[in-house]
């Protein structure tokens, strides 16, 4: 929580500033709002938390094979179909039980962290690329530009993200993970560059953007060293807040049969396959809708995190 | 005001066109073909094709199509649906009612419970109520919709037996509560979050310390004083929410195996059909649309200091 960080330094700083007209020791350094940022997030165990989870996740995309061997794809339909789950045996292949195909899930379920953090991790940073830009050009350029920008950004967020992400499936033959990501991050841009816009407003007002303009200095160099780091916090917020979703919305779409389908791996399909055997067999169900709630809860609370650490409000 | 009204009206007009647009854009450049997915594994003959897309005007350019399909939607008529051959308005007629039914439902629950989670939290901001409220709504928003409905049916419905698990008539209120919960549950834990965030922040303002010095009721102080002020962010939120509360509604039908607007939209997308699919977004465009407006115009009602010339 950052409520116990907040009033931890509300104590310290008199106290700092006390020592220093004293003693007048080393003088603090000005820390900028990154190493500010940074501070408050170590201290807070929600960010450590989520942090431990990520990693984690992220071996297990990169090396599955660390958690689990055995293949996701073979199964034995005949000596396993839809084994029960035997919790005593940690981490082994029967641990979480099998499917209807005799695949283990837990074996699946590791496998399927990839597609699903590949997705989230894709999306967020395309959104946040393209909707900074559009955001940036029209809040810093305005005049017919950004009315331009802003109404195809209204043109874009009328669209309901999950149905115009649903529709653009549908109309795409060959579905693979990429065209998961670019239908979601096609819809998903709009929120970024709302809140971009909004910031780079706030920023361009500002006297040392006015200085760097008066010195001479070109319109490139003032966006990209004075505009864009001064206005980029709300972003990484926003765009860590949505992460989460963007996962979310890929098992969503794959369990609709909307997004990956069975060759592929993916929770979203185990999920989709485990809900016509749910009343004989939950578990095939429940382990891969666990661990999409695990790892979108993990990227929610890192966006929480990140929010009360940016925010100055909340200082 | 009626300026104000007015201009916004004639903002929504591009928007609308554009959205559409979009949407019409994406189903008919489909390299499917609707008409042929219609006839399924039957011998077809390819003039007989040809034959039924001159008449549904399938044959148009794209652009051409779009300009039939607009004016068609301003005199109240959102094409033909191709595998019954029944107007889409009457598909829509026929699938909303039970929709708005659920939609409302769900609406009602996150509004009452929402608010009252939310203003309870913020009271006891830093308690331990508050705490358990915080965990709780965020696990709520970690659990996607498709995942929290299927939990909820395997337990209140196969274990518990409380419940059927789909829903047999959609008259029947009791048997809508569960689908309503599963899709009011996201919207549910940002009101939460939104509503405490809120009433925190303004417990502590000048305006309530005022009223509670004059020795106002504390009724009064947190009815009246606190909570106008608290529900501005509220209220913008859920008006943007309604829309997806029926665009949510594509996942919740399927489990629960509703008759309404999502599940025609299911079945339209997989039969390719793009009139149907449209007509329904455009009616959910239309619907947000709408509900922002209003949203709008609400706030000049919650702070008398905005004044819409």
């Amino acid at each position: 929580m950052p409520e116990p960080a907040l009033t931890k330094e509300r104590q310290d700083a008199p106290a700092a500033g006390a020592a220093s007209t004293e003693a007048a020791p080393k003088p603090e350094k000005a820390r900028s709002l990154w190493q500010d940022a940074w501070r408050s997030l170590r201290s807070n165990p929600l960010f450590m938390i989520s942090a431990v989870l990520i990693v984690l996740l992220l071996t297990m995309v990169a090396f599955p094979g660390l958690f689990a061997d055995g293949s996701p794809r073979d199964g034995d339909q005949a000596a396993h179909y839809l084994t029960e789950p035997n919790l005593g045996h940690l981490f082994a292949n029967d641990w979480l039980g099998y499917d209807a195909h005799g695949r283990s899930v837990y074996v699946r379920v590791i496998y399927g962290a990839r597609n699903s953090v590949l997705a989230g991790l894709a999306v967020t940073v395309l959104v946040a690329f393209f909707g900074t830009l559009v955001g940036m050009l029209a809040g810093y350029f305005g005049g017919w530009l950004d009315s331009l920008l802003s109404r195809i950004t209204d043109i874009f967020f009328g669209i309901p993200f999950l149905l115009g992400a649903m529709v653009i499936l549908t109309a795409v033959t060959e579905r693979s993970i990429w065209m998961v990501i670019t239908a979601l991050a096609v819809l998903g841009w709009t929120q970024v560059a709302r809140v971009a816009r909004g910031s780079v407003l706030t920023v361009k007002q500002s006297d040392y953007v006015q200085a760097a303009k008066a010195l001479g200095a070109g319109t490139w160099r003032i966006l990209m060293r004075h505009v864009l780091p001064n206005a980029i916090a709300p972003v990484i917020v926003v765009a860590t807040v949505a992460l989460g979703g963007y996962i979310g919305a890929e098992a969503t779409l794959s369990y609709l049969g909307l997004g990956l389908a069975d060759p592929a791996i993916s929770w979203g399909v185990d999920i989709d396959t485990g809900k016509d055997q749910l009343r004989n067999a939950p578990h095939v169900l429940l382990f891969p809708a666990l661990m999409v709630s695990i790892t979108v809860l993990a990227f929610i609370m890192l966006g929480d995190a990140v929010r009360s650490a940016l925010d100055p409000k909340s200082r | 005001m009626g300026r104000y009204v007015a201009r916004r009206l004639l903002q929504m007009i591009p928007v609308f066109i554009g959205s559409t647009a979009l949407i019409f854009c994406a189903m008919y450049a489909l390299p499917g073909d609707p008409v042929r997915t219609m006839m399924g594994e039957k011998s077809y003959d390819p003039a007989q094709i040809a034959n039924i897309k001159a008449d549904l005007g399938l044959d148009l350019p794209l652009w051409h199509q779009y300009w039939n399909y607009l004016t068609g939607l301003f005199q109240g008529d959102f094409g033909t649906q191709i595998a019954s051959g029944r107007p889409v308005s009457e598909v829509i007629a026929d699938a909303l009612p039970v929709t708005i039914q659920l939609t409302l439902y769900s609406f009602a629950i996150i509004v009452v419970v929402g608010i009252a989670l939310g203003v309870l939290g913020g009271l006891r901001a830093d308690t331990w109520v508050d705490r358990v409220l915080l965990v709780f709504t965020m696990l709520l928003i970690s659990i996607p919709v498709f995942v929290l409905g299927f939990v909820l049916q395997y337990f209140f419905a196969f274990e518990l037996q409380w419940v059927t698990p789909t829903v047999q008539s959609s008259d029947s209120w009791g048997q809508l509560t569960l689908p309503a919960v599963v899709l009011a549950g996201l919207s549910l834990a940002y009101v939460v979050r939104l509503t405490r965030t809120s009433v925190a922040e303004n417990l502590r303002s000048d305006f309530v310390r005022t009223a509670v010095a004059k020795g106002l009721p504390r009724r009064r102080v947190v009815g009246i004083h606190l909570m106008r002020n608290s529900l501005i962010p509220v209220v913008t939120f859920l008006g943007t929410e309604l829309g997806a509360l029926l665009a949510g509604a594509v996942v919740t039908e399927g489990i629960f195996n509703v008759h309404g607007i999502g599940n025609v939209i299911y079945q339209s997308l997989m039969r390719l059909e793009g009139a149907t699919v449209v007509g329904v977004v455009s009616l959910i465009v239309i619907l947000y649309l709408a509900t922002s407006l209003i949203v709008d115009l609400l706030y000049a009602v919650l702070d008398p200091r905005i004044r819409y010339a």
